[in-house]
């Protein structure tokens, strides 16, 4: 009995360390600066960057302006409610 | 700020006309390449996302112990704001990690609080619009949920071991890229703060209109 409580404890003790030792290599730490150069150095790219980037400055332009039509938008027609309501309560009140 | 809003608008087209162009001179940065480009914008609407989410947050505490219509034009304005620029952050950052890390998407704390604070102000606008009578204070509580989010959201590269890049990323930049970022951080501003103000208008027309309709239905 106290044999297989031995085992056992060791064994208990021995997994976490294994664990320890066994650890999947770290992932690359985030970036703390960027690192300036004259030219891109990878010039055999295999995920075009180009696209991406004007994906990315388009979808801002067009999602910009999106949003600037339809504030107008909805402002032009509450005030053209605003303008047809106020019209109303002006005849009903006389 | 009506007198202001034209000249303001001006200046905003302008910088946004002449943003591309610095950005093309800005120098390449030497693991990522062109494709780090996208940081100039990228930042700017996070940090645009930010003052849109306090905006919000600020109206609702305003609201809910000032009962102040205009904070709730604020709130309202600002909420709408965080949502809409903060697709804007949560496009463009998987285009760029696609290239930089090899996958659109990483579940880490930076993305994940960013993406939580996102759907709290979509959550905010969804309670305004099918709430009904109350959703105002209600949502008010969710906007201040949002807010306290953003120091969360802002630390979380620095706490927590992730793929994106630090804040210490933006006061150690290079002379060739300090400039174009600092000039598109002030075009993006500019461009929130002219955003709001259209915004808080149309909430103010909206107010007005259903205060009409009210005393139309007294008669």
């Amino acid at each position: 009995m106290t044999i297989r409580a031995l085992i056992l404890s060791l064994a208990l003790f021995a997994v976490p360390v294994y664990a320890q030792t066994q650890q999947p290599p770290p992932k690359p730490a985030a970036t703390d600066e960027f690192v300036p150069v004259d030219k891109p150095t990878n010039a055999q790219e295999t995920i075009p960057a180009p696209r991406l980037v004007a994906i990315a400055y388009g979808f801002i332009w067009v999602a910009l302006f999106g949003y600037v039509w339809s504030v107008r938008n909805r402002l032009s027609n509450v005030e053209r409610e605003l303008e047809t309501v106020s019209k109303r309560v002006g005849t009903e009140r006389r | 700020m009506r007198k202001l809003f034209v000249p303001v608008a001006i200046v905003t087209a302008a910088m946004f006309m002449y943003a591309p162009f610095m950005i093309l001179d800005a120098p390449y940065e030497s693991t990522m390449g062109l494709v780090q480009k996208i940081f100039y914008f990228h930042a700017s609407c996070g940090m645009a996302m930010f003052a849109a989410a306090f905006a919000s947050g600020i109206g609702s505490v305003l609201f809910l112990f000032g009962r102040k219509p205009w904070a709730d034009r604020l709130a309202v304005a600002g909420a709408e704001l965080t949502s809409i620029i903060g697709l804007l952050v949560l496009v463009t950052g998987p285009l760029w990690a696609r290239k930089a890390w090899g996958v659109w998407w990483q579940w880490d704390a930076r993305l994940t609080s960013t993406l939580v604070m996102w759907l709290i102000f979509n959550a905010y606008l969804l309670l305004r619009r099918y709430g009904g009578p109350g959703s105002d204070r209600l949502a008010a509580a969710v906007a201040l949920f949002g807010m306290a989010n953003v120091p969360f959201v802002y630390w979380s590269v620095n706490v927590w071991r992730t793929l994106h890049p630090k804040t210490s990323v933006i006061p150690s930049l290079q002379p060739g890229m300090r400039g174009p970022f600092w000039f598109c951080v002030v075009a993006f501003l500019l461009l929130f703060s002219l955003l709001l103000s259209l915004r808080m208008e149309l909430e103010k027309r909206r107010q007005e209109l259903d205060e009409l309709y009210l005393a139309a239905e007294g008669d």
